[in-house]
């Protein structure tokens, strides 16, 4: 039988010092969800992702992949298990080419990581993979090129490529379009809306428009708290959410 | 500054127009033949100086191990001399009681140096930057040390003597000429490099270059960088081991200096010479610095050290990845203004 939820969180705290980033966070992501995490600046995004990943140990609480309890382990193994995430600041092998970066991914994936005789260019089926991959974000023309050389918007590509190529079951994106002007986010959100259904995603996401477009499902977090948890439609008509986005944005 | 953006300073850039050909394929260029042609030919052509000959092969091969963390992995050390000098020793002292038997004294050497950077690896991963360089610094002198405190085994500062080698497969036997020496040292070496060379287009090299330039990523793709740099520190200390055995036995003595911060600090001065990161950087530096110690000391052997310092400076100052990279950065250069010539 398969889990109700993929991702679940049973009362996640994370205190630095006196300052409580997360508090009882508690959230459940079933199979195949769009998920949105919104919330002002500070309100302990990020942190929860990093809790999530294991990037973070948790002060207290528990994190289950698939109702196994994952809080303890590694984050290269939560990631062995499926659940992977990108960073809201570019993370990439900045020295290395796109193909590399995406072969070092699937690589690992595949455990030929630690491979050390056969050369990597004779690994086809390998540079096959991450070829289509690149195909599908539409980064095949920049595979030659050096990550730190490709303009931003092309980068924070790459940065989905990275995750994609650990091909998750739970993708956690940390402003997938951050930096990115408005206008120009279209392209990493086409990208996303075409992944393929079983694939879980929780967001963090600040553009209302691309939030109510793409979630299935919403959890605003503030001061470290989850203030509401509902549909899109029940977070838009809450006054609570307003209050909060009060200034801050127009779309709710 | 870190020590990684230190390194960072020293190690390739890697320019658009050296990237038509994709992915490196690890084959042969005609000019890595032409450069181990060359040192085949200086057998022949300078049969006087062998014994230096020797000395640069088995220096290039030690900053070679060093460039397997510091030119890939992005580690630094400051104590490389320690598995240096245990391979010395551990060859040494096993010709010394009687198995002067030359492969299998080089063997014993990476399989004990290989032991100790393996257990010293476990410090290394813990640390940041500055952590690794004093750990790995403290260490080597803890090694130095015991090695002078244990005289009754290793001859302290008067050295380890009495080794005494058998002679190659039984018919190559080390002469005063150091003409064996010299072709022993270059086999090895040669041996040696071809197979690191392996291991850099490997797979498992792609992710030592992943943990350089992207160390914060790497667990977020599932890799567990402790573990490859256990693996890659305990790999080097055996390269490192293997030169020091080379040492022992083409000399037929150990030194106590051959554990010495001043000669990690030597390593670390001729590796960013010649270019760390792109393999032939330990060869060149070797080639450079100890071509100019030994025509500098001739001329005046107190301030030769001068004119070295002056040259790293000027190294550090315009040619970005040593000599290595100097070179590179010219030829693409000239490429840009003569594209047509290009490929």
């Amino acid at each position: 039988m398969t889990p109700q939820y993929v991702l679940r969180t049973e009362g996640l705290c994370r205190q630095f010092g006196t300052f409580k980033a997360n508090s009882d966070v508690s959230i459940a992501l079933p199979h195949g969800a769009r998920h949105a995490l919104i919330g002002p600046n500070g309100a302990g995004k990020t942190t929860l992702i990093n809790m999530l990943t294991g990037v973070l140990p948790p002060s207290a609480g528990q994190v289950f992949l698939r109702e196994e309890n994952i809080t303890s382990l590694p984050q290269s193994v939560r990631v062995k298990r499926g659940l992977t995430r990108t960073f809201q600041i570019n993370t990439l092998f900045w020295g290395l080419t796109v193909l590399e970066s995406v072969l070092l991914a699937i690589c690992e994936r595949k455990g030929v990581a630690t491979a050390w005789w056969r050369p990597l260019s004779q690994r086809t089926e390998e540079i096959e993979e991450a070829m289509t991959l690149l195909r599908q974000l539409h980064l095949e023309r920049d595979a030659q090129r050096i990550t730190r050389s490709l303009p931003y918007g092309r980068q924070r590509l790459v940065e989905i490529a990275l995750a994609l190529a650990t091909k998750p079951s739970v993708l956690l994106l940390d402003e997938p379009a951050a930096g990115i002007p408005a206008g120009e986010s279209r392209e990493i959100f086409e990208v996303l809306a075409a992944l393929p259904s079983d694939v879980s995603i929780l967001f963090i996401e600040h553009d209302m428009d691309i939030v109510f477009r793409f979630a299935q499902r919403i959890t605003v977090l503030v001061g470290g708290k989850v203030l509401t948890d509902g549909t899109p439609a029940e977070i838009a008509s809450d006054p609570r959410v307003k209050e909060v986005y009060l200034g801050e944005s127009e779309h709710v | 500054m870190t020590t990684a953006q230190l390194a960072a300073m020293f190690l390739p850039r890697r320019h658009e127009s050296s990237l038509r050909n994709g992915l490196a394929d690890g084959r042969w260029r005609a000019a890595e033949w032409v450069f181990w042609l060359v040192l085949l030919a200086a057998y022949f052509v300078f049969p006087e100086r062998l014994v230096l000959g020797s000395q640069i092969l088995i220096t290039a091969l030690f900053a070679l191990s060093l460039d397997l963390i510091l030119g890939y992995a992005g580690i630094a050390s400051l104590g490389h001399a320690a598995y240096f000098g245990i391979g010395a020793y551990a060859a040494g002292l096993l010709a010394k009681h009687g198995f002067g038997e030359p492969l299998t004294g080089l063997a014993l050497a990476a399989a004990v140096a290989a032991v100790a950077g393996y257990l010293v690896s476990f410090l290394i991963v813990r640390g940041t930057d500055l952590t690794r360089l004093m750990v790995t610094m403290a260490i080597g002198m803890v090694c130095y040390e015991a090695a002078n405190k244990a005289h009754f085994i290793t001859g302290g500062v008067d050295g380890l003597t009495g080794v005494v080698m058998k002679p190659i497969f039984g018919a190559f036997e080390f002469g005063f000429d150091g003409k064996v020496a010299y072709l022993y040292s270059l086999i090895v070496a040669f041996v040696l490099f071809w197979a690191v060379r392996r291991v850099i287009h490997s797979p498992f090299g792609l992710s030592l270059r992943g943990i350089r330039e992207g160390g914060a990523r790497m667990p977020a793709i599932g890799a567990p960088v402790r573990k490859r740099l256990i693996a890659v520190f305990t790999l080097s200390a055996a390269l490192a081991g293997v030169a020091g055995a080379l040492m022992a036995q083409t000399t037929q003595f150990v030194a106590l200096d051959s554990l010495s911060f001043s000669r990690s600090a030597e390593l670390l001065i001729i590796l960013v010479l010649g270019g760390a990161g792109r393999l032939y950087g330990g060869f060149i530096g070797a080639l450079v610095f100890m071509v100019m110690q030994s025509w500098l000391s001739d001329m005046n052997p107190v301030y030769w050290q001068f004119w070295i310092g002056l040259l790293l400076v000027v190294i550090v100052l315009f040619a970005r990845g040593g000599i290595l990279g100097g070179i590179e950065t010219l030829r693409d250069k000239l490429r840009a203004r003569h594209p047509e010539g290009a490929q």
